[in-house]
C-alpha cells in the first residue's frame, strides 16, 4: 500500500510538472479574476451577514435598484432599475425596473421581489437574526413595523382613528430606556447609586419609597404592588411591550402609565383594546396594516415612500441590504424568515440577479463565481467567473500575490508596505476608504465618566506618528469621526495636543493618580491591532503618565465584552456603508446597537432627526457636522484615524478605480492579456 | 490478539467518553458567546438562536441530548459558527485533506528521521553522530511558523511548478507537508537513535560482530526490528495527530484542513464543531494506538508470549 | 508508549552504590562534546537572560520604551547594539527580557510538571490494578483534549485574580509596576502549560512506579508494615527520580515551544512585554523586509532549545544508558 501510494505520488508531481504557467496566466486565458479574500465568509444571505469580505462576493452575485459606478463616487448607474426619479423634497422615489433583469435560473426581477426582500429583512419576528434592518429605516413606518410598534401601526395609521397620532404618540409607548429593571437585580432602593435613583425619581412623588424586588422578577403580581411600584414597572416597559395579561390590567388602571392629558379615558381604553385584539388573535402579520412605504405599482414600477427627504437614496440601494432576493426561491426552501440557517443560499439551491452565480464553495478553500447568463446586461460583462481564496494569513496572501497566483490582494500588512513599494511599485495601492478608527469608551466606568479624562486621552495619542510611523499605508490623522469626502469637511476637533492633554488630567476629578482604577484596553489579537495598542499604551503613558494593560482577546469575547460594556477603552473600527455622515453618527444614539459605551444625548438626538426632515443638501450637511461636534465635545470615542486600503492588483486587470467605499462593481472589471 | 484489540477498544471508548465530558463543560466555560457578530445580537434573538440549537435546556440535559443525537441518529449537531453547515459535513471535507498531507509528511519524516537515528547510533559520540542529531534538532527548534514562510520564498515563488500556498494543484501539497516532516522526522531519529544504542549494546549483537558478521547485515537483519519499537510507539499518537492537521502550516499554507477548524471552533464558541472534532480525533487516536500495538506485537517476539 | 517504558525496570544495584552511578553519570556526560556544550550554553544564556539584563536595565535600557523616529535601526545604529524594531523598541533588551519569559515560563511550568506528575503518576502506578487504569483513561482522555481550551480557560479563570493582586501589590505596597505586571501575566500561561504537561509526566513515572510496586525491596517495605505514603516518597521515588530527571530536561525545550505555537495563535503573554516565541512570530512578518527582527530572538531561541536538548539527551544516555529512549 504504502509503495502505492510513493508512485501515485510521484506519478501526479510529474504530471504536474507540465504546468508550469502560473494560476494568473491560466486564469487569464480563462478570463477568470482571482481575489483574496481574508477569511471564509459567514454565509450569502444578504439579510443576515454584516461583515466586509462577505458583501465582496454578494456585490457580485445580486444586483440593488442602482448600481455603483467604476470610478466616480457620487454617481450612479442603473442596475435592476433602468430608470428612477423623486418628487422635489426626495420623499418619494419611483424605480422603473429593467423588464430584462432576470435571476439566475430565468424567471424575471420584478418588484414583487424588492418588496418581499424588504419585508424579510424587517421581519419582526425575535426569532430573525437580520443585523442591518436599521438600513431600511429610511423607508416610512419601516421601524414601527421591524420595532412592532402596536400604538403607531393600529391607532397611529388608522386615518379614522379619534385622536391624531401626534398627539397619541406623547403617551409612553417606547418605554423608558434609562431604567433597567433586570439591573436592579433584587437590590434594595436606597442601595441604588443615586444616578438610577434619579432617573426612577420623575415617577414617584415625594416621600415615596418603593420595594424594587416585587418588580423584577419574571412572573410580577401586579394585585401586590403599591401604585408607584406599578408606575415604575409599567413605564419603563411601555405600552407597546406589554403582554396581554399587562395590558388587560391595565385598563383597569389606565393612569398607572404615562399618558399625558391630551388622551381621555374613553381613547386609552380604544388603543389598549386593539392591542389586546392583536395579542388575542395570536399576532397576525402586521405588514399591510403597518404601512411601510414600498409599493408595488406594477410588476415593474416600484415606489418607495421614505419617513423624510433622503437625496441620497440612489447611494443607499447600492448597499447589499436594499438588494432583492428571489422570493420563488427562497419560499421554495423554507419560509419567509426561516433565517437561522437560510437553506435557500445552499450550493445548488442559490439564484442571483447580479452579473454572476455562485459555482462552488468549498469550506477554507475557495468560493468560486460563474458567469450568470441570465444577466441582463451579459453582454457587457468581462470576466467569465471570479474565484474567492479566504487567504486569513496577509502575508501568506502576498506571497501569493508575487508568486502570481492573485489578481487582487485583501490588504498588504504594513510590516510588507515597504517591500511592496520597492518590489511592486505599479501594483499597490493605497487609497483612502470611508471609515474611522477609534477608541471606544466606557463612559459608566471612573476615570472615563469624566469627559475631561476621556479628552485628554484623545488628545494624547500622537495621530501623526502613528499613520506615518507605524501604519504607513496612507490613514490620516482623525480630527473628528466622519472622515472627509464629497461635500463634507473634517471636524477639525481633535488633535494632538500633550500639555492640553495634561492640563485636562490636572483638571479633572480624577487628577491624583490614587483615585484612578487600573485601565484596560481592550483589542483583538490581531497583529495590526496589537501593534496599534502597544503604540497608544506608550504614547499614554508618556504624555499623561498613565499605564494601561492591553487585553487581547480572540474576535469572539472581543465583540461580547463590548457589547456588555465590560470594557474600559477597545480599539475598534467602523466603515461606511454609504457616503453620507449619518452612516457614522446614527450608531451613537442613546442605547444604539453598536453605541456600547453607554454614552447618549438629547441634544445630539435632536439634531440627527432635524437633519432627517431636511432636504437641502447643504443646510443638512451642517446639521450633521454641529451633531458631530456634540460627540466629539463629550468624548465617549477617542478618533484615532481614516482608514486607507492597500492591496495590490496585477496591471492587467483594468476598470478597477480608486472607490471611497471600496465597493468595486465587478460587472465592469475586466482583464487585458 | 483479539483480547489485546477487544481491551483496547474498550479502553477507547472509556477515553473518548471522558474526553467528550471535559471538553463539554470546558468549551462551554470558554468566556464568549457562539452567535456574537459585528453588530449586536438582541437578547432575544440570541434566546432564539440557543433555543434552536438546544442550548436553551440545562446543561446535563444538553449533555445527555448530545449522547442521544450521536448514538440514534449519528448526529453531530450543526456548526454554530458556519450556519447551515452541519459539523460532519465539516470533517468530511476536511479530514481526506488532512489525511493526505499527515500521510506523505510521515512518510517524508521517516525517510529522513530513521536513517539519521542510525547513523547516529552507529558512530555514537562521533561527529556524525553529532552532526545526524544537530540535523534532527533543527527540525525541532525551527519553528513552523518560520520555516513556512522561509519554503515559501525559497522554493515556492521561484520554482514555476511550485505555488506560495493553496489546495489547487496536487504539488501544493509538497510544502506544507515538507514543513510539517521535520518535527516528526527529529523524533524518529532520536528514538531510532535510542532504541539502536540500546539494542547495539546487547550480547547477541556483541557475539554477531564477534563473529565478523557485516555491519550491514547486523543492522538489517537483527538489530533494525527491535531498534525501531521507541519509534512504533511514537508513532501511534503522532499518526493521530498529524493526520488531524496542524494549525499553523494550514493558515500559512492556505490548506483547508481540519487543524484549522480546531482553532476557530474553540475561538468563536462553537461548540458543536469542537466537540465532533474532539470525539473524532480520540477514536482516530484509539485506533492508532491499537495499530502501533498490533506492530509491536509482531516485532517483538517476547511480548507475543506475555 | 507504555510497553517500552514498563520495560527499563531501573536496576536495584544501581541503587545501592549511588554516589558511584552519578561519578559513573558524569564521566560519561564528559566523553559526549555535545551535551557538555550544551550545558554551558544552558548556563550563559541564564546569565545573559537573568543577571545581565536586569543589570543593563539598572543602566538604562528599556525593552519597552518606544521611539518611533528611530525604528528599524540596524544593528549598532542610533545606539541600539542589536537594532531596533517597528516601534523604536531596543532588540537586544526584547530579547534578553523575552528570555526572561520565555524560561522562566517553561522552567516553573516544568517544576510543577514534575510534582503533579510524581503525585499522580505515583499513586496510580503504585495503586495499580482497575483503579489505576481507571486514573490513566483520564490522562488519556485528557491528552487528547485540544490544549487551546486548558489555555483560555486558565486564564479566564486565573487572569483576573492574577491582576487584581499584581494590581494589589503595586498601588498598595509600591512595587514597581511594569516588573510586576510582566512576571505576574506568565502566571496563567506557566499554569496552562503545566495543567497540560503533567499528563505526560504522570503516564512515565506511572510505568516507572508500576514497576517498582512490584519489585522486592517495596514487598518488603510492605511487609514491615510501613505506610504507603512512607514506601511511596522515601522508597520508591527515589528510584524513580532518574527518568524524571532526564525527562524534565526535555521538557524545557518543548514548553519554550509550546509557548511559541500560543503566541501564533494569538495567546500567551500580554503586550507590551514579549517571550521569544512571540518575538520570533513578530519578525517572521518581517521576513522579505527587515530580517533581523526576525534572526536575532531566533537564535537565541534555537540555541537554547539546542542546548536544552543536547544535554537532556546526554543525561539520558549517561545516566542510564539502556534506557536511551523516550
Amino acid at each position: 500500500m504504502l509503495r502505492n501510494f510513493i508512485i501515485l505520488t510521484l506519478a501526479s508531481f510529474a504530471f504536474v510538472a507540465c504546468e508550469t504557467r502560473s494560476d494568473v496566466e491560466i486564469a487569464n486565458e480563462e478570463n477568470i479574476l482571482i481575489m483574496g479574500n481574508s477569511a471564509e465568509p459567514k454565509g450569502l444571505d444578504p439579510h443576515l451577514v454584516s461583515g466586509v469580505l462577505e458583501s465582496n462576493i454578494i456585490r457580485a452575485l445580486f444586483e440593488g435598484l442602482c448600481v455603483e459606478h467604476p470610478s466616480k463616487n457620487e454617481e450612479s448607474l442603473p442596475g435592476a432599475a433602468k430608470s428612477w426619479t423623486h418628487s422635489p423634497d426626495y420623499t418619494q422615489w419611483t424605480f422603473s425596473l429593467n423588464p430584462d433583469a432576470k435571476w439566475s435560473d430565468g424567471v424575471p426581477v420584478t418588484a414583487r421581489d424588492f418588496a418581499f426582500a424588504y419585508k424579510r429583512l424587517l421581519s419582526p419576528d425575535p426569532n430573525w437574526p437580520a443585523k442591518y434592518a436599521e438600513m431600511l429605516y429610511f423607508l416610512k413606518n419601516a421601524e414601527a413595523y421591524h420595532k412592532n410598534k402596536f400604538g403607531h401601526i393600529l391607532c397611529g395609521n388608522d386615518t379614522n382613528f379619534p385622536l391624531p397620532w401626534d398627539t397619541l404618540k406623547e403617551a409612553n409607548f417606547d418605554g423608558d430606556p434609562t431604567i433597567k429593571l433586570k439591573s436592579f437585580n433584587d437590590k434594595k432602593f436606597e442601595d441604588l447609586k443615586k444616578s438610577k435613583r434619579e432617573k426612577l425619581a420623575k415617577y414617584l412623588q415625594d416621600g415615596e419609597t418603593i420595594d424594587l424586588s416585587k418588580i423584577t422578577p419574571k412572573e410580577v403580581n401586579f394585585n401586590d404592588l403599591s401604585s408607584p411600584e406599578k408606575r415604575i414597572y409599567f413605564n419603563a416597559k411601555g405600552i407597546d411591550k406589554l403582554s396581554e395579561k399587562e395590558l388587560t390590567f391595565l385598563k383597569t388602571q389606565t393612569d398607572v402609565i404615562k399618558w399625558t392629558d391630551k388622551v381621555p379615558e374613553n381613547i386609552r381604553q380604544i388603543v389598549l383594546d386593539r392591542i389586546i385584539e392583536h395579542h388575542k388573535a395570536k399576532k397576525p402579520s402586521l405588514w399591510d396594516k403597518a404601512k411601510v412605504g414600498v409599493t408595488i405599482v406594477d410588476d415593474f414600477t416600484l415606489k418607495l415612500d421614505l419617513r423624510g427627504p433622503v437625496p441620497f437614496l440612489h447611494h443607499i440601494t447600492k448597499h447589499y441590504t436594499w438588494f432583492p432576493v428571489p422570493k420563488h426561491v427562497v419560499l421554495k426552501y423554507g419560509e419567509i424568515n426561516t433565517g437561522l440557517s437560510s437553506p435557500w443560499t445552499k450550493v445548488g439551491n442559490i439564484v442571483s440577479n447580479g452579473a454572476f452565480k455562485l459555482k462552488k464553495w468549498r469550506t477554507n478553500h475557495i468560493l468560486e463565481l460563474d458567469r450568470n447568463p441570465h444577466y441582463w446586461d451579459n453582454e457587457n460583462v468581462h470576466l467569465n467567473g471570479i474565484r474567492y481564496l479566504p487567504v486569513k494569513n496577509l502575508f501568506t496572501e502576498t506571497r501569493m500575490f508575487g508568486d502570481g497566483q492573485l489578481h487582487i490582494t485583501y490588504k498588504v500588512p504594513a510590516e510588507l508596505l515597504k517591500m511592496a513599494e520597492e518590489k511592486y511599485p505599479k501594483s499597490l495601492r493605497k487609497e483612502d476608504y470611508v471609515g474611522v478608527r477609534y477608541i471606544r469608551v466606557n463612559t459608566a466606568k471612573s476615570p472615563f465618566t469624566d469627559p475631561k479624562v476621556r479628552r485628554a486621552f484623545a488628545l494624547a495619542i500622537d495621530q501623526k506618528a502613528l499613520c506615518d510611523k507605524v501604519l504607513m499605508g496612507g490613514q490620516q490623522p482623525a480630527s473628528g469621526i466622519v472622515p472627509p469626502f464629497g461635500d463634507s469637511q473634517p471636524a477639525g476637533v481633535i488633535q494632538f495636543d500633550p500639555e492640553e492633554a495634561k492640563k485636562l488630567l490636572a483638571e479633572s476629578e480624577f487628577a491624583d493618580p490614587a483615585s484612578r482604577p487600573e485601565i484596560t484596553l481592550l483589542t483583538t489579537d490581531s497583529d495590526s491591532s496589537l501593534r496599534e495598542a502597544v503604540a497608544y499604551q506608550a504614547m499614554w503613558e508618556k504624555h499623561l503618565g498613565i499605564k494601561v494593560r492591553i487585553l487581547q482577546r480572540e474576535w469572539s469575547t472581543y465583540l461580547s465584552r463590548q457589547f456588555s460594556q465590560d470594557y474600559d477603552l477597545a480599539i475598534a473600527g467602523w466603515i461606511g456603508d454609504f457616503l453620507d455622515p449619518t452612516t457614522f453618527l446614527e450608531m451613537w444614539i442613546t442605547d444604539g446597537g453598536n453605541n456600547n459605551t453607554g454614552w447618549g444625548s438629547k441634544q445630539f438626538e435632536d439634531l440627527l432627526k432635524e437633519a432627517e426632515n431636511t432636504a437641502d443638501p447643504a443646510a443638512r450637511l451642517q446639521i450633521l457636522a454641529k451633531a458631530e461636534k456634540t460627540i466629539l465635545d463629550d468624548t465617549p470615542i477617542l478618533p484615532v484615524y481614516w482608514y486607507a486600503t492597500n492591496y495590490l492588483i496585477r496591471p492587467e486587470v483594468k476598470n478597477w478605480h480608486p472607490l471611497l467605499l471600496n465597493n468595486h462593481p465587478f460587472k465592469f472589471v475586466k482583464i487585458e492579456k | 490478539m483479539t483480547k489485546l484489540i477487544l481491551s483496547r477498544v474498550l479502553q477507547t471508548l472509556l477515553v473518548v467518553f471522558f474526553l467528550v465530558t471535559f471538553v463539554f463543560f470546558a468549551v462551554r466555560a470558554i468566556p464568549g458567546n457562539p452567535f456574537v457578530s459585528e453588530k449586536k445580537t438582541t437578547e432575544q434573538e440570541r434566546a432564539a438562536l440557543e433555543a434552536y440549537y438546544g442550548l436553551d435546556k440545562p446543561l446535563p440535559v444538553q449533555y445527555f441530548n448530545y449522547w442521544k443525537n450521536i448514538l440514534t441518529r449519528g448526529d453531530f449537531g450543526d456548526s454554530l459558527g458556519m450556519k447551515g453547515r452541519k459539523v460532519s459535513t465539516l470533517i468530511k471535507e476536511s479530514f481526506p485533506v488532512s489525511l493526505k498531507l499527515g500521510l506523505l509528511s510521515l512518510f517524508f519524516g521517516l525517510i529522513i528521521g530513521i536513517p539519521l537515528g542510525i547513523i547516529a547510533a552507529l558512530y555514537h559520540n562521533k561527529w556524525q553522530d553529532y552532526i545526524a542529531m544537530i540535523v534532527a534538532m533543527a527540525g525541532i527548534c525551527v519553528v513552523a511558523f518560520v520555516l513556512g514562510p522561509i519554503f515559501q520564498l525559497v522554493f515556492g515563488k521561484p520554482l514555476p511548478i511550485l505555488n506560495v500556498a493553496g489546495w489547487s494543484r496536487s504539488s501544493d501539497i509538497l510544502l506544507p507537508a515538507i514543513t510539517l516532516c521535520f518535527g516528526v522526522a527529529a523524533y524518529l531519529a532520536r528514538l531510532t537513535r535510542g532504541g539502536m544504542l540500546d539494542v547495539l549494546s546487547q550480547d547477541y549483537i556483541r557475539t554477531a560482530r564477534a563473529k565478523g558478521v557485516p555491519t550491514m547485515k547486523i543492522i538489517t537483519k537483527h538489530a533494525m526490528r527491535p531498534a525501531l519499537m521507541p519509534a512504533v510507539t511514537y508513532l501511534g499518537p503522532a499518526f493521530a495527530a498529524i493526520i488531524t492537521g496542524s494549525f499553523v502550516v494550514e493558515t500559512i499554507f492556505l490548506v483547508p484542513g481540519m487543524g484549522q477548524h480546531f482553532v476557530t471552533g474553540i475561538t468563536s464558541n462553537d461548540y458543536n464543531l469542537v466537540l465532533g472534532l474532539v470525539l473524532f480525533y480520540g477514536i482516530l487516536m484509539g485506533i492508532a494506538n491499537l495499530l502501533s500495538d498490533i506492530a509491536l506485537l509482531f516485532m517483538d517476539p517476547k511480548l507475543r508470549k506475555a | 508508549m507504555e510497553a517500552t517504558i514498563e520495560k527499563n525496570n531501573l536496576p536495584e544495584q544501581d541503587v545501592e552504590k549511588g554516589t558511584s552511578l552519578w561519578a559513573d553519570a558524569y564521566t560519561r556526560l564528559k566523553k559526549n562534546k555535545l551535551a557538555m556544550i550544551g550545558g554551558i550554553i544552558v548556563i550563559a544564556i541564564l546569565f545573559l537572560c537573568f543577571i545581565l539584563a536586569p543589570i543593563l536595565s539598572f543602566f538604562g535600557f528599556s525593552a519597552n520604551s518606544q521611539d518611533l523616529d528611530k525604528t528599524f535601526s540596524g544593528i549598532g545604529q542610533n545606539g541600539y547594539i542589536l537594532g531596533s524594531d517597528n516601534l523604536g523598541r531596543d532588540l537586544m533588551m526584547r530579547v534578553l527580557e523575552g528570555g526572561q519569559i520565555s524560561l522562566l515560563v517553561a522552567i516553573l511550568a516544568t517544576v510543577l510538571t514534575v510534582t503533579i506528575g510524581i503525585i499522580y503518576g505515583g499513586i496510580a502506578g503504585y495503586v495499580g490494578g482497575r483503579i489505576g487504569g481507571f486514573m490513566m483513561r483520564i490522562v488519556d482522555g485528557l491528552l487528547a483534549m485540544p490544549f487551546l481550551i486548558i489555555v483560555i480557560l486558565f486564564r479566564e479563570i486565573i487572569g483576573g485574580h492574577v491582576n487584581e493582586t499584581a494590581h494589589f501589590l503595586t498601588s498598595e505596597w509600591g512595587w514597581h509596576k511594569d516588573t510586576v505586571d510582566r512576571f505576574a501575566n506568565l502566571i496563567p500561561l506557566t499554569l496552562a502549560i503545566a495543567g497540560f504537561g503533567w499528563l505526560t509526566m504522570g503516564r512515565i513515572v506511572r510505568a516507572s512506579a508500576a514497576s517498582l510496586a512490584k519489585q522486592e525491596f517495596v514487598e518488603a517495605a510492605r511487609s514491615l508494615g510501613l505506610s504507603h505514603r512512607r514506601i511511596l516518597f522515601r522508597h520508591m521515588l527515589p528510584n524513580m527520580l532518574g527518568p524524571v530527571i532526564i525527562y524534565a530536561t526535555l521538557t524545557i525545550p518543548s514548553f519554550i515551544l509550546y509557548e511559541a505555537t500560543l503566541s501564533f495563535i494569538g495567546l500567551g503573554i500580554e503586550p507590551p512585554n514579549s517571550s521569544w516565541g512571540k518575538l520570533i512570530k513578530e519578525g517572521a512578518n518581517f521576513l522579505e523586509s527587515y530580517p533581523t527582527v526576525l534572526v536575532i530572538p531566533a537564535i537565541l531561541f534555537s540555541l537554547t532549545l539546542f542546548a536544552f536538548n543536547f544535554l537532556g539527551d546526554g543525561l539520558r544516555d549517561a545516566l542510564d544508558p539502556k534506557a536511551s529512549k523516550d
